[in-house]
């Protein structure tokens, strides 16, 4: 019985609730996953015997609540829990903190600067007036500007008209914004390097953009556009690991009777006739289905999985020009007890949240200047987190579980592919700077899962490690991503459609690309649409 | 306790051991990032301090800015909307600052200690806004707000009070004007300020000297009645006496996210705070076109019938929402029943018949009340004692 | 009375330009300067008494050819060279040469040159749209009128008429890096360093920086406006500055040079007037200025003069520059590898590939300078023999990308950079180094001295999307009207920007007619 009425391809997260509201819908669906577990990147996995490791995404805040209500994701185990702290450690010894109580938040950045304290509240509200913009358009289809149809019509006169709100200088302040660089938005704010460094993070991670490159202040606008529980720009932790986010959507879509298939690697997408039928696996198996849902990210979907012969040259093209860049790196480690920061009190708060080292926007950009130069940040951009001192289940009680993102690293070293040696090499810079830091971290550390982006790629199948599963650049947002025409999940092909975060509104564990290609399919089906709209943002 | 847990704690204002002695029922806030008590002993009977006898108000976490050099008037004139110039030495002056957009930073006092020589007193923490009026101007500005210690002592008894305390006629200063004294040693300013709409002064002192005057203070003012007042009392003094108050009233501009949601001046009836004879303010191409063109809003009091405080409420005309209540408060000296509202216009002259639609609850019973009310043009509470000179002795 | 209708701070070419369309109209106009030369970027520089040479810019192209005609500046003097082909110079002796639609040598497969075709023609189509923009004050969005309204109504009309896929096209790759595109397009790395060196001049972005489409496209649309490709102004670029003040004069404005302006001067809340540097102060209706505007608000009209929230957007106006300007005097003409004497008198630029320009770039983001540079030489002298006496060659290039002001500072490090950067050049014209006689080089802040462009930017502001269009300079100040009653904005800090185009100076000059605010 390889007969489905719908076929999703990769059990990530985004393909979970593709399936999930399809299944719930009423379709019969299967989901293929290349791995023998799920998860895609949001995973949690026992590398060393006691400590789980979201080796992949590690943090959670763009998830939409949306879904996790309706798909009933708490019911089925997932518990978003919030950490506040995090700061960036200085080389003069001293730190800057990151509260989130308001008053102490106030009196940490007046420390350093009062300027700058009086400067945060400005700061804080251009940003959240931003968020408030994009926000309604996270589980929408991106309207295409060449389009006649009313429907688009109507959702660009709509979108013209939030933005025509704002009154001229907050517009012009407003495409500022979205072109500038993070760091040029932050130097309107901010005189102190360290509180510049801290607020820059968000604008890179996952990018391979610098600090001064314009378009960053949109990166960081898009870590600032979630909520835990309705606290704009707040970040947590799933309860036991990212995998948690996966499970519970697994659960979520076989209570609407979905199957997945594991150990399920796709070969290629059946096409007859101009129109999906299936796929076929690697070992020679076939599943059928009328409608197929790709969660690859547009680069393996259409170069790797489908016949270039079914596909529009134009297509196949954009494919290929189609930016997908590794420019991360990741550390899991599992240490034998709390590391001790210079100049913190290891009982401080702030060590639940994410720590830093880069403390002025130079070393970041110089770490950029590496990746262009096509080798890893020898002085990286870490963002370090320990969640097991938020979540008590990632390590035996007194162990500690460490996870350690790092910008910048290259999908390939000088224009070929990464060696055992450059791995060795790229730890070393990482695991050296926490250490010039922290005197007592090597001696804790038990067990190093290290991760360039040619093992994110060979495990996860990002291609080129990208987290985002493409660039964040204007070129590829909204109604350009992934292409410009094909924004709006239907491939070229009829019965084919994109979930991923390849497509609008991007990468970040939000499920809204997955929600939003089922609520596209349903429509081509002409059935009722069970995925819901946005909350209203006020 | 860490380094790190003491460099964030609330902070405590030079009068914080008197102030806990005091605080009799340890009903605390914050205000500016200080611990601040809302009550003392009972909100009711500390209000009609402020009314009968004197009551004491620690302003220490009040925003300061000393501004100081050749350009210090010229910063100031640029940055306000009324003319400095006028504020003569030794004066004070109510003053409300925009940004270009003519929309609302906030309010606060100019006080002018000399020619060049002036400190402003904010609701808000603006000392990134001043670094940015400085641009272009020959003045120092430096944040003294932990640098002074300060009490609002208000009420019909507070110059008897202060006189006895050791301010020497200071019945001869008029409203608005500062005197200078010494005490034990250090200077001590008084100013006939303040924010209840009474007679009363406000008193400025270096910090290590506060406990030893608060002592002073309430030793000879034991037989006039004073007693020390909290936030909560200070908030239905000041709507009595028809104050509006930065984050509650309006929505300082910088801090604004939504489209609409600032006010301008003319917008919150200050149009008497704004001097289009200059040639240059913060906003004033804005406010002048706004004045041509006309406000989309109009701030007003409102007289509500009956005794319920219309927190909250929306305002209607025939049936239909024109404005909200931004404050309100049942005010007892004056018996009103005082709201503050903003109105869309054209509604809203001062006579307008209006509705407030107000929700009450009793003994978790909610009930809704449409009380009829109407726009007054200035707030009934305004002793003459407030203005006279020489003050009266009670 | 006032002494004029209409003072124009500034005799560079949009100063001229505006002052001539003025004083055309019937205005009373002066022109004030500090220099001794009319022509501002447009001027020449005496290097040795018998050598001259274009000071600043130093090619001709995107001189709006309506201006050209309308102000008659050929019968006043203005003369043109031949078009000039710009011609990629490879560290192997295969150079490319660069035409307006074709590309050739440097053993460029098919696939390349077709490509070339393609591409350039598809970035014209592009650059057209922005002509009609840069041909008209740029709209407002929110607060428009019938005018902007229809300027906004033919951009989207236009737009549609590109068709589908090019509008779509358009609007995937406006925003982004030039970087990306031509990996796109193109395999030859020199080819696509030749391209990307377009839309990098005068800033510090390097061709991974996202804007430098929208740069690219900036010099295309001045292409199309002006001479559809590069020329040398025969006398040097100060004939053109010479040619504009003739034809002001000519329609009556008059032009006061060796008189720097001050202060703008203001009575109530409007401008009355200049104070120049000598005490001397000069009435009139309006005041416009075509410095930068860093240097209008700041210097001249100081802030105190203006709103707070409008001194902070001067402060945070992006003027960084990285590019520098070199002379050299040669004893005789050099050779370059693989170059045939008769390619001399080309635009011959040095940048090996895009990665190398990003490398070079790095260094000037810290206030250091790399050990390579990019280069846009020309060499006026052998189509101009004018330019030298006595038998020499000029030899003049523009340098990026150094930085406005080194930690070290510049003082002990010119020599050193000076001879780096003839080193380099040697590396291209082996001997060229026993030819040079005498050699300076302008930083960006030598720049900024003589021209008074606030950190030696050429455009006097980044061109990076939020601060063109109807955004420049900043919001609040667009459309060349400032916040201050009587200030008209005229020069290259205003729409459309940087480059020696006179059109910032005929749009200002427009809208003061339009406006009525002279009658």
């Amino acid at each position: 019985m390889n007969q489905y009425d719908a076929i999703v391809i990769g059990a990530g997260h985004n393909g979970l609730t593709n399936a999930a509201y399809l299944a719930k819908a009423g379709l019969r669906v299967a989901v293929m996953e290349r791995n023998p577990y799920i998860g895609g990147a949001t995973v949690s996995r026992e590398l060393y015997e006691g400590w789980y490791y979201s080796n992949c995404s590690y943090v959670s805040s763009l998830l939409r609540p949306e879904i996790a209500r309706d798909l009933e994701l708490p019911r089925h185990g997932l518990q978003v829990v919030p950490f506040g702290g995090g700061c960036t450690f200085m080389r003069n010894g001293d730190y800057f903190g990151n509260y989130s109580d308001p008053g102490r938040h106030y009196r940490e950045i007046a420390r350093h600067s009062r300027r700058d304290a009086t400067a945060y509240d400005r700061y804080a509200a251009d940003t959240s007036l931003q968020t408030r913009l994009i926000r309604p358009y996270l589980l929408k289809t991106p309207p295409d500007p060449t389009s006649i149809k009313p429907r688009d019509l109507k959702d660009l006169l709509e979108f013209a008209r939030s933005f025509m709100a704002l009154g001229e200088e907050k517009l012009l302040d407003t495409i500022k914004f979205w072109t500038g660089s993070v760091g040029d938005y932050l130097n309107e704010y901010f005189e102190t390097d360290v509180i510049k460094a801290q607020h820059a993070g968000s604008g890179i991670i996952g990018t391979a953009l610098g600090v001064y490159s314009p378009g960053t202040a949109y990166v960081l606008l898009h870590h600032y556009m979630g909520d835990v529980d309705g606290n704009v720009g707040s970040w947590g932790f799933a309860r036991g690991g990212m995998g948690a986010i996966a499970n519970s959507l697994s659960k979520s879509l076989q209570s609407f009777g979905g199957e997945i298939v594991c150990d399920a690697d796709v070969d290629e997408i059946i096409v007859k006739g101009g129109q999906a039928k299936g796929v076929a696996l690697k070992d020679g198996r076939e599943f059928y289905a009328d409608i197929v849902v790709s969660n690859l990210d547009p680069k393996r979907t259409f170069l790797d999985i489908t016949n270039s012969r079914d596909l529009p040259k134009d297509v196949v093209e954009k494919a290929q020009n189609f930016k997908i860049r590794g420019s991360s790196g990741k550390l899991n480690i599992a240490l034998d007890g709390l590391p001790v920061f210079n100049g913190l009190d290891p009982k401080s708060r702030l060590m639940a949240g994410d720590l830093h080292f880069s403390d002025s926007l130079e070393r970041m950009e110089r770490a950029y200047d590496d990746w262009k130069a096509g080798t890893w940040s020898k002085d990286p951009y870490l963002d370090m987190m320990i969640p097991s001192l938020t979540d008590p289940t990632m390590a035996p009680p007194g162990k500690h579980m460490m996870s350690v993102f790092v910008q910048y690293a290259p999908p390939k070293i000088d224009g070929r592919d990464w060696t055992d040696e450059d791995k060795a090499g790229f730890e070393k810079s990482v695991i050296d700077q926490i250490a010039n830091y922290s005197p007592n971290f090597r001696d804790l550390i038990l067990h190093v899962e290290t991760r360039t982006p040619r093992e994110i790629e060979a495990e996860v199948g990002l291609t080129e490690g990208n987290i985002f599963q493409g660039e964040l650049t204007f070129d590829q947002l909204l109604f350009n991503r992934p292409f410009p025409g094909y924004a709006q999940y239907r491939a070229p092909i009829k019965g084919m459609y994109l979930c991923s975060s390849g497509t609008h509104p991007g990468g970040g564990v939000m499920a809204a690309p997955g929600a939003n290609a089922a609520r596209e399919i349903l429509a081509d089906l002409k059935r009722p649409n069970t995925v819901p709209g946005g909350y209203v943002d006020d | 306790m860490s380094a790190e847990s003491r460099d964030h704690m609330l902070l405590t204002t030079p009068f914080h051991s008197r102030i806990q002695q005091a605080c009799e029922i340890n009903d605390w806030g914050i205000w500016m990032g200080y611990t601040t008590p809302n009550a003392y002993f009972d909100v009711e009977l500390e209000y009609f301090a402020i009314r009968s006898t004197t009551g004491v108000f620690d302003l220490s976490p009040i925003n300061k800015y000393r501004i100081t050099g050749p350009d210090a008037e010229a910063f100031l004139n640029r940055m306000v909307t009324r003319d400095v110039s006028k504020i003569g030495v030794n004066r004070v002056g109510y003053a409300v600052w925009c940004n270009d957009a003519g929309e609302m930073l906030d309010d606060g006092t100019i006080f002018r200690l000399g020619p060049q020589d002036f400190r402003l007193c904010s609701y808000q923490r603006t000392d990134e806004w001043l670094g940015w009026c400085a641009l272009g101007f020959d003045v120092q500005i430096e944040n003294e707000s932990e640098a002074i210690a300060a009490l609002a002592v208000q009420g019909p008894t507070s110059c008897t009070v202060l006189t006895l305390a050791g301010c020497a006629d200071l019945n001869q200063l008029k409203p608005f004007g500062i005197a200078h004294y010494e005490f034990e040693g250090v200077p001590l300013a008084v100013s006939r300020t303040g924010f209840t709409g009474d007679l009363g002064y406000e008193i400025w002192i270096a910090p290590d000297k506060a406990e030893a005057f608060w002592d002073r203070l309430f030793e000879v003012g034991r037989d006039y009645l004073i007693k020390p007042i909290g936030s909560y009392a200070l908030n239905i003094a000041r709507i009595e006496a028809g104050f509006l108050q930065a984050r509650v009233d309006f929505v300082p501009a910088e801090e604004a996210v939504r489209p609409g949601r600032t006010r301008s001046p003319l917008e919150l009836g200050l149009e008497w705070q704004v001097d289009f004879g200059k040639a240059l303010f913060n906003g004033r191409e804005a406010l002048l076109r706004q004045r041509d063109e006309g406000c989309r809003y109009r701030f007003v009091l409102l007289d509500v019938e009956g005794n319920k405080p219309a927190d909250h409420s929306f305002i209607l005309k025939n049936g239909k929402t024109v404005g909200t209540v931004t404050s309100a408060a049942w005010c007892p000296t004056a018996k009103s029943n005082l709201a503050f509202a903003q109105i869309e216009m054209p509604h809203g002259a001062p006579g307008d018949e209006l509705v407030a639609e107000i929700y009450y609850q009793r003994e978790l019973h909610w009930t809704r009340l449409l009380a009829p009310c109407k726009v007054i043009d200035a707030p009934l509470f305004n002793p003459a004692r407030r203005r006279q000179t020489p003050a009266p002795p009670h | 009375m006032t002494d004029y209708d209409a003072i124009v701070i500034g005799a560079g070419h949009n100063g001229l330009v505006a002052a001539s369309y003025l004083a055309k109209a019937g205005s009373k106009v002066l022109v004030l300067d500090g220099r001794g030369q009319p022509g501002g970027c447009a001027s020449n520089r005496q290097l040795t008494e018998a050598v001259t040479v274009s000071d600043c810019a130093q090619w001709l192209g995107q001189f709006d050819r309506d201006i050209i005609k309308d102000l008659k500046l050929m019968e006043h003097g203005l003369l043109l060279g031949e078009t000039k082909q710009t011609i990629a110079l490879q560290a192997d002796g295969n150079h490319l040469t660069l035409e307006e639609t074709d590309v050739s040598g440097g053993g460029l497969s098919a696939d390349d040159q077709d490509a070339y075709r393609r591409f350039r023609k598809q970035m014209n189509r592009f650059a057209k749209l922005i002509v009609q923009l840069y041909k008209k004050r740029p709209p407002k969005l929110v607060d428009q009128n019938w005018h902007d309204r229809l300027t906004l109504l033919k951009l989207g009309l236009g737009l549609k008429l590109l068709g589908r896929e090019d509008m779509r096209d358009l609007m995937r790759i406006a925003l982004i890096n030039i970087y990306d595109v031509l990996n796109e397009h193109f395999d030859h790395p020199g080819l696509k360093a030749a391209l990307a060196l377009d839309a990098v001049t005068g800033s510090t972005m390097g061709p991974r920086s996202p804007n430098t489409v929208f740069s690219y496209l900036h010099r295309l649309a001045g292409n199309q406006l002006g001479q559809q490709g590069l020329c040398q102004v025969l006398g040097g670029m100060g004939a053109l500055g010479e040619a504009l003040a003739q034809a002001a004069r000519s329609h009556g404005a008059t032009i006061r040079l060796n008189s720097p302006v001050q202060s703008i001067m203001k009575e109530h809340d409007r401008v009355c007037g200049v104070k120049l540097d000598s005490g001397e102060q000069i009435s009139a209706k309006i005041v416009m200025s075509s410095a930068d505007p860093v240097t209008t608000f700041k210097s001249l009209l100081g802030y105190r003069h203006i709103e707070t929230g409008m001194a902070r957007r001067v402060e945070h106006y992006r003027t960084r520059s990285g590019t520098a300007k070199l002379h050299v005097v040669l004893s005789g003409l050099p050779e370059f590898s693989g170059l045939p004497a008769t390619s001399l008198s080309h635009r011959l630029v040095i940048a090996p590939s895009m990665d190398a320009m990003e490398s070079m770039l790095n260094p000037a983001k810290y206030g250091e300078v790399g050990g390579q540079q990019l280069f846009d030489i020309s060499i006026p002298s052998i189509e101009d023999k004018a330019l030298v006496s006595d038998g020499t060659h000029v030899l003049t290039s523009l340098v990026h990308y150094l930085p406005h002001s080194p930690k070290e500072g510049w003082d002990s490090l010119k020599p050193r950079v000076l001879d780096r950067l003839l080193d380099q050049l040697e590396g291209y014209a082996p001997g060229i180094k026993s030819l040079v006689t005498s050699a300076e080089l302008l930083t960006p802040a030598d720049l900024e001295a003589t021209f008074g462009m606030t950190d030696g930017n050429w455009h006097h502001g980044e061109l990076s999307i939020d601060q063109a269009l109807m955004m420049r300079p900043f919001p609040g100040a667009t459309q060349y009207q400032t916040p201050v009653r009587g200030l008209v904005l005229c020069g290259a800090g205003a729409h459309p920007g940087g480059g020696v185009m006179g059109v910032a100076g005929r749009n200002a000059a427009r809208e003061i007619l339009r406006g009525g605010h002279l009658s």
